[in-house]
């Protein structure tokens, strides 16, 4: 079973080596709303970056829009204003289909062009229908297609194991 | 009016045509997409693809530049395809020539009608009329309604009094005739304000008009006692020569906003004005451009507000 504390250690170990790696000085780190933030605010934590946690809502930019329509849960991002050649660490929480992370991409390209973006993720499942994949994950798990992983918090931190009711 | 003629099967947005027949949540989840826009003014390229490949028309059967240039701006950040019509209203057969100008535009692959008309009930015609897959904003009919000034008007309320339950909001000027008051009052009472008070005098109310949820004031010394928003509306030139008042100067003494009427007002009170301003007429310059005036805020947040209503209203297109 997925245990949040290993998978949190995983992804900040796997960040430590990428920031040295990939040369990462003063990096923005930002998460994705809502468990992606959750996350971060661990890993900003533990990572002692000084800068505020950047937050991104990307209601705006799902392609899914004419299907699913507006989330009336809409916060606003709050990203600095000089994304313009920042190294940014992004944040979410489950890696699947991808889409999540082009419309985080396309959001954060309409701040400002950064030099690097890396993306980490405490958990990666099987399913990518783009060609984009994290730089660093807390696991890596392979479910049936009516499984789904959701996260709760954010005290305390869990991992779910759901079964999606397809009849709804 | 058949007001479910607003929302679709799943009673979410499709027209925006007046406020009545609105619920509170839905006029609160309006405030709260606009409130995320808003957001977007820190953005080196202010756009979202929302409306990416959609097709919206500004038919604009009478004047105007703030209604106007707001809504265009508004589509164009979603990201739609925009075109802005001026068409004049000389012809006799009205609705006749209104249904062609909309079939022919239908004909074009249009997604959207943005509306105004000196008609009232002229955009709720164009709604039960157009294709089923077209939404239609109302924005401003006759002297019916103009939804989207009345929301921008509780968003700039919202964002300075956090709350609506507690506030008294006046009401100043041409009741009679204002589709701006109509809709500000449905709003305001649905969004559940303590008070709403009109403040005119008599041959500028309609009859009845305690009705529509008001209490009613012939002074304005006597009416902004206790007041923590003032609306003001814009008094048309037309009602002097229409003999429903002696004269500008004799209107501005009795209902004309000044420092020291404002003083009568809660200190913390916002004065908000749809525009266009008349100076000297309705309002005193100095509260125009006084630290109590919020009217350029007012436009500002009308972007935020049409794009939250125009998105709203494009979701899931072709569910009815």
């Amino acid at each position: 079973m997925l245990e949040i504390h290993d998978l949190l250690n995983k992804l900040e170990a796997g960040l430590n080596r990428i920031i040295v790696e990939r040369q990462l000085t003063n990096p923005l780190m930002i998460g994705i709303r809502t468990g992606g933030v959750w996350i971060a605010e661990q890993m900003h934590q533990r990572l002692n970056i000084t800068e505020p946690l950047g937050l991104l809502d990307i209601s705006f930019y799902r392609d899914d829009f004419s299907q699913i329509g507006v989330n009336p849960n809409v916060k606003p991002s709050q990203l600095p204003q000089h994304i313009e050649g920042r190294n940014i660490i992004l944040i979410d929480d489950v890696f699947y289909t991808g889409r999540t992370i082009r419309a985080a991409l396309n959001e954060i390209f309409d701040y400002g062009r950064p030099n690097q973006v890396v993306l980490g993720v405490l958990i990666e499942r099987d399913g990518r229908q783009i060609p984009l994949s994290p730089d660093c994950v807390g696991a890596s798990v392979t479910l049936n297609a009516d499984q789904r992983i959701k996260l709760t918090g954010p005290e305390p931190l869990a991992i779910h194991l759901q079964l999606i009711d397809t009849v709804a | 009016m058949a007001d479910n003629l607003q929302l679709n099967a799943e009673g979410k947005l499709k027209h925006f045509l007046s406020i009545e027949g609105l619920e509170k949540s839905l006029l609160t989840e309006i405030l709260d997409v606009a409130e995320s826009f808003i957001g977007m003014n820190d953005q080196q390229i202010k756009k979202v693809p929302l409306l990416r490949g959609k097709t919206i028309v500004n038919l604009f059967f009478e004047n105007s530049t703030r209604t106007r240039t707001t809504f265009e701006l508004a589509a164009k950040r979603l990201s739609a395809d925009v075109l802005s019509m001026s068409i004049s209203t000389s012809s006799t057969s009205k609705g006749e020539s209104l249904l062609d100008t909309i079939r022919n535009l239908e004909a074009m692959f249009v997604d959207m009608f943005v509306v105004r008309h000196a008609i009232s009930g002229a955009a709720h015609f164009i709604a039960q009329q157009t294709a089923p897959h077209i939404s239609v904003i109302n924005a401003g009919d006759g002297q019916h309604a103009h939804p989207t000034q009345a929301m921008l008007d509780m968003f700039t309320i919202r964002q300075i009094k956090q709350d609506f339950s507690n506030l008294r909001v006046a009401i100043i000027g041409d009741i009679l005739h204002s589709r701006v008051a109509r809709s500000q009052i449905q709003a305001l009472n649905t969004l559940g304000v303590a008070e709403v008070r009109v403040i005119a005098p008599k041959t500028l109310l309609p009859a009845h008009v305690e009705s529509l949820g008001v209490s009613v004031s012939h002074s304005l010394t006597e009416g902004l006692k206790d007041i923590d928003v003032i609306l003001m509306l814009r008094l048309q030139k037309e009602r002097m020569t229409s003999a429903l008042l002696p004269s500008e100067s004799e209107y501005f003494k009795c209902f004309g906003l000044t420092e020291d009427k404002l003083k009568i007002a809660k200190p913390d009170a916002i004065v908000m004005h749809p525009g266009p301003i008349n100076r000297g007429v309705e309002i005193d310059s100095k509260v125009a451009d006084g630290p109590q005036s919020v009217i350029l805020k007012q436009v500002s947040n009308g972007i935020a507000i049409r794009m939250a209503i125009m998105a709203m209203a494009m979701q899931k297109q072709g569910v009815m």
